[in-house]
């Protein structure tokens, strides 16, 4: 009888040569006779055991890791294929305690199912939040995503029910759906990891939205940094067009809705929304002035939903187990889970969905063991490049939107890059600026000159010309970016900075 | 990517014929056009103005704007080494200038035989094994050091 393996295909594993482990594990079967079966999985997001093969057995998946081409040959030693002893056995994998102690709703599928396989979707709960949504009035659909306590997950958090009632009440002929899926944020990748490993649930998150407001048309904007995304969700969108999940009759309701994936060519600011939706129409990625909001002037000037991957992905689950099932979980004003990042000098990097209230000690230490290089952690950035860094003294704050917000910092993304005591913050914070001015889209003034000067006086502090006199300077130049910035690229940049500054000011001195 | 340095006008005319009826026509023209040639021509710019209604200027503004259109023919393997903190924090920086060294080339530069370019990317996604690393847009490497670095590019010159 053949036996299944698991060997994963999303770009972590392939970046620690997943193929070729794929290939050699082929070939050793082959050349034992062995009767074999390889699926490539996702990932299941503990990436410091990737490359992880899985062998699926009458108890369970029993998982291997890191696996390396070299030690194919052992495994087949100690007949791995029917769960035989090895020093990279892990046991049971839904018993490895990282993932047994996550609560993975949008992430419930994640590395358990081939991410192209839509019989593997309809296996795993797929599709019920689409036949759920097509029973009920658009009303009903936007009142079930605001009822749940949605917000969005690309960092703003504002209420996705919210966005979604303006541009449901807003009368036009033509309306759009659009995910952002420009992720640029170092530290996050919890967007890629949906759509080469489950391609199919933001699929079918769009294709709610596009009922629930009424848009006939989506685009998925992600980022050319991402051509393996990009590649997997063309493949999925062709299989569900091909099986009347997409199209101009879906599942026979008469509605249509069409989807398409445009790429996006290397610029940051373009992950915010209103420069994405200038590049989508094949513009320069630079921001708007707001209002008009894109919820009713946006794509090509029509009412548009523009919403972050995991918030889109995260639809189908309220649909399929409703409102008060998603809204139970997570504490005050956060509802639901996020999938947290964890990046950098972690020993156990990966993703972690939680509900919101878990604190960042428990996130870095129960989750990711501490660092890597094993020096003490000195500082953690939370939500990306526009997101604080974090000293020890903060980690017991809670993962939630409010509790963030009251001590300066902000969740984002829910990613999080770990440096260890060998860090210098006044480099960072130098960074911070100098990433702002190679990246800002040039519209408005305080982004603009303001990082460039931020550079020029960080260079200064570095090099100990007129410290105090610098830093006054520093400050002032950061109240000018917070408040005069038209959009999050210049006004958030003062997070990184500030925040390094105040915690760390003897790397300053 | 298969890039080649010779292209036709007709090739570019035909390419942007192809894309030109989409909404938002022109990072679609642009990506098959880089995608094809391995660069934006200065020819193609009048083509695109001229098909999508704008001046050569604003096509000219687009084409510089974003990051990942290049304007010269590249090397054969461009390197795209991630630069942003999560990287950082596992010694990226350490690792750029061992690149740098090995190929006696900086970010934005390629090597005198035309085969290898540098260039800094903010993030490939890639953030929990790092430093991370991407080979044409399309093959990526991860828990990148020195001795991997040289080995990858080792096995490039081999293949040509």
């Amino acid at each position: 009888m053949s036996v299944t393996i698991f060997v994963p295909s999303d770009s972590a594993a392939l970046a620690v040569g997943a193929d070729k482990v794929a290939a050699a594990i082929q070939a050793e079967a082959i050349m034992r006779k062995i009767d074999i079966k390889i699926i490539r999985n996702g990932s299941r997001g503990m990436f410091w055991l990737e490359t992880m093969v899985e062998v699926a057995t009458s108890q369970g998946r029993i998982a291997f890791g890191p696996v390396t081409v070299a030690d194919v040959s052992s495994l087949f030693d100690a007949s791995f294929t029917s769960g035989g002893k090895h020093a990279l056995a892990l046991g049971l994998t839904e018993e490895i305690p990282y993932l047994k102690k996550q609560e993975r709703l949008t992430f419930a599928r994640v590395g358990i199912t081939d991410p192209l396989s839509l019989d593997d979707y309809l296996a795993h709960e797929g599709y019920v939040g689409l036949r759920n949504a097509i029973q009920l009035t658009t009303e009903q659909i936007v009142q079930q995503v605001t009822d749940s306590g949605l917000r969005g997950r690309g960092g703003a958090a504002f209420p996705t029910g919210i966005k979604w009632k303006t541009v449901l009440a807003t009368i036009a002929a033509q309306k759009y759906i659009v995910c952002n899926a420009d992720e640029g944020d170092s530290g996050t990748f919890s967007d890629r990891m949906v759509m080469e490993d489950d391609p199919f649930v933001l699929i079918e998150g769009m294709t709610i939205a596009g009922l629930a407001v009424g848009a006939t048309q989506g685009y998925i904007y992600v980022r050319s940094e991402y051509p393996h995304a990009i590649a997997v969700l063309n493949a999925a969108i062709a299989t569900a067009n091909k099986h009347g999940y997409l199209g101009n009759n879906i599942l026979g309701s008469g509605k249509a809705f069409q989807l398409q994936v445009r790429r996006g060519a290397g610029s940051y600011v373009c992950g915010e929304e209103t420069a994405l939706l200038e590049s989508l129409e094949g513009k320069r990625g630079i921001v708007r002035a707001k209002p008009p909001l894109p919820a009713i002037e946006g794509l090509f000037g029509q009412p548009t939903v523009i919403n972050n991957v995991i918030s889109l992905a995260t639809v189908p689950v309220i649909l399929a187990k409703g409102a008060a099932f998603y809204k139970n979980f997570g504490v005050g004003r956060s509802h639901g889970t996020l999938p947290f990042q964890l990046a950098g000098n972690i020993k156990q990097g990966g993703l972690v969905e939680k509900a919101f209230g878990i604190t960042l000690r428990e996130l870095l230490q129960d989750f990711g063991g501490g660092s890597l290089s094993g020096r003490p952690i000195r500082a953690v950035q939370v939500g990306g490049p526009l997101g604080a860094y974090l000293p020890v003294s903060q980690f017991d704050t809670a993962m939630d939107y409010e509790a963030f917000a009251a001590i300066g910092a902000a969740v984002g993304h829910g990613g999080m890059v770990v440096f260890d005591d060998s860090v210098d913050m006044a480099k960072q914070a130098r960074y911070a600026m100098a990433f702002c001015a190679l990246e800002s889209c040039g519209k408005c003034t305080p982004c603009r000159i303001g990082s460039t000067r931020g550079v020029e006086v960080m260079d200064k502090i570095i090099a100990g010309k007129e410290r105090k006199k610098q830093i006054g300077l520093l400050r002032d130049l950061c109240d000018t970016m917070s408040n005069g910035s038209l959009c999050a690229m210049g006004s958030m940049t003062p997070y990184p900075v500030l925040s390094a500054l105040n915690h760390f000011p003897e790397d300053f001195e | 990517m298969k890039a080649q340095s010779t292209f036709s006008l007709e090739l570019l005319k035909n390419i942007i014929a192809r894309n030109s009826a989409v909404p938002g026509a022109m990072l679609p023209v642009l990506h098959e056009i880089q995608d094809t040639v391995g660069f934006v021509p200065t020819a193609a710019v009048p083509l695109i103005a001229d098909a999508l209604n704008l001046s050569r200027a604003e096509v000219h503004g687009i084409i510089t704007y974003y990051h990942h259109f290049r304007q010269q023919p590249g090397a054969k393997y461009v390197l795209k080494l991630c630069s942003a903190e999560a990287c950082q924090a596992v010694g990226s920086a350490a690792l750029a200038e061992h690149a740098k060294a090995t190929l006696e080339c900086n970010f934005h530069e390629s090597t005198t035989d035309g085969l290898f370019a540098l260039e800094p990317v903010y993030c490939l996604g890639l953030c929990a094994c790092g430093p991370s690393m991407m080979v044409n847009d399309a093959e990526v490497h991860g828990r990148m050091t020195p001795l991997q670095f040289d080995a990858l590019v080792q096995e490039l010159r081999g293949a040509k």
